[in-house]
């Protein structure tokens, strides 16, 4: 698996995602100047969490508009396989790669914390080596991950099987207490219609070693790895 | 020309920050506030001396990077 990682200045968690990549992976991954705009050569592009820009005027507009993501756009109408991460997912929305926005957690704090992810669909390259209605622990870190969109958009991903990830109770209960950040029906990823452009707001790239605590995130790159390996 | 273009929530879009700040204004005893909603004012300084033109250009501005349509409304005055 080829795989790049977009760097924008404000961005802080590209080398976490860059040691998940590689541990399932074996191979390092490319870092991609936001100014380059040949992302040619690789099956997958992540967008990292952090803050691009340092959040101005909205969490991932100056990111969207850079020469990046014409790029990224283009892999994307290719078929290629593209993961956003937190401020990633907001960049992705921000762009009009994924539907919906995200705005300020309802409870208005900034969520530096573990939440509980129940996994909507194991069919999908993202998700291949979870079980459908699995229960990960993921840590959250954001001020702004209040997913959002109006309801003909909510209830054609839910349609459609595009939502990912809920927020959820250890026992994949979906419950208001477990959506902190107050985002519509507990969405807490989504997936463009062709399912290979993922976002999501919590970091599966947080629990991928022991050291870390757990190792709840490595099937998602394990499973993009046996995914994309050909 | 100035613009001066007013981003805000769009109606029903829950506006936390809003709601934060009337919360203090009670508490600073403002008592007869009802809702508050925050928003953003932007001030382009453009170099257009035609008002209808600077008008037209700080809207598609504002449509393509200064208000995300889903969840924000714009409003524009130039002069």
């Amino acid at each position: 698996m080829r795989a790049g990682i977009v760097v924008f200045p404000g961005i802080n968690r590209e080398r976490d995602m860059a040691i998940a990549l590689e541990l399932s992976s074996g191979h390092k991954p490319r870092m991609l100047w936001h100014k380059d705009s040949d992302v040619t050569g690789l099956d997958l592009i992540v967008i990292p969490g952090g803050f691009s820009y340092g959040d101005y005027l909205r969490c991932g507009a100056m990111a969207a508009q850079s020469p990046i993501m014409a790029g990224i756009r283009a892999h994307a109408e290719r078929g290629g396989h593209v993961l956003g991460v937190c401020n990633g997912l907001q960049i992705l929305t921000e762009a009009g790669l994924l539907p919906g926005a995200l705005l300020r957690n309802a409870g208005l704090r900034f969520l530096s914390m573990d939440c509980h992810l129940r996994v909507e669909r194991a069919d999908t390259d993202f998700t291949r080596h979870y079980q459908r209605g699995q229960v990960f622990r993921a840590p959250l870190a954001h001020g702004d991950g209040n997913y959002i969109a109006d309801d003909d958009t909510l209830d054609r991903l839910e349609g459609e099987g595009l939502v990912a990830f809920r927020y959820a109770t250890t026992e994949g209960e979906i419950t208001p207490h477990a959506n902190r950040n107050g985002s519509a029906r507990n969405i807490a990823g989504i997936y463009s219609p062709n399912l290979r452009v993922l976002g999501l707001m919590p970091h599966p790239e947080d629990l991928v070693d022991p050291l870390m605590g757990g190792t709840d995130g490595k099937p998602l790159f394990d499973g993009l790895v046996a995914a994309l390996a050909a | 020309m100035k613009a001066t273009v007013t981003v805000m929530l769009k109606e029903g879009v829950l506006d936390p920050q809003g709601k934060a700040i009337g919360q203090a204004l009670q508490g600073l005893g403002f008592g007869n506030v009802g809702e508050v909603r925050a928003g953003k004012v932007i001030v382009l300084d453009l170099d257009e001396p035609d008002a209808a033109r600077a008008h037209a250009q700080a809207e598609d501005m504002a449509r393509k990077l200064l208000a995300n349509s889903v969840i924000e409304s714009f409003s524009v005055e130039v002069g």
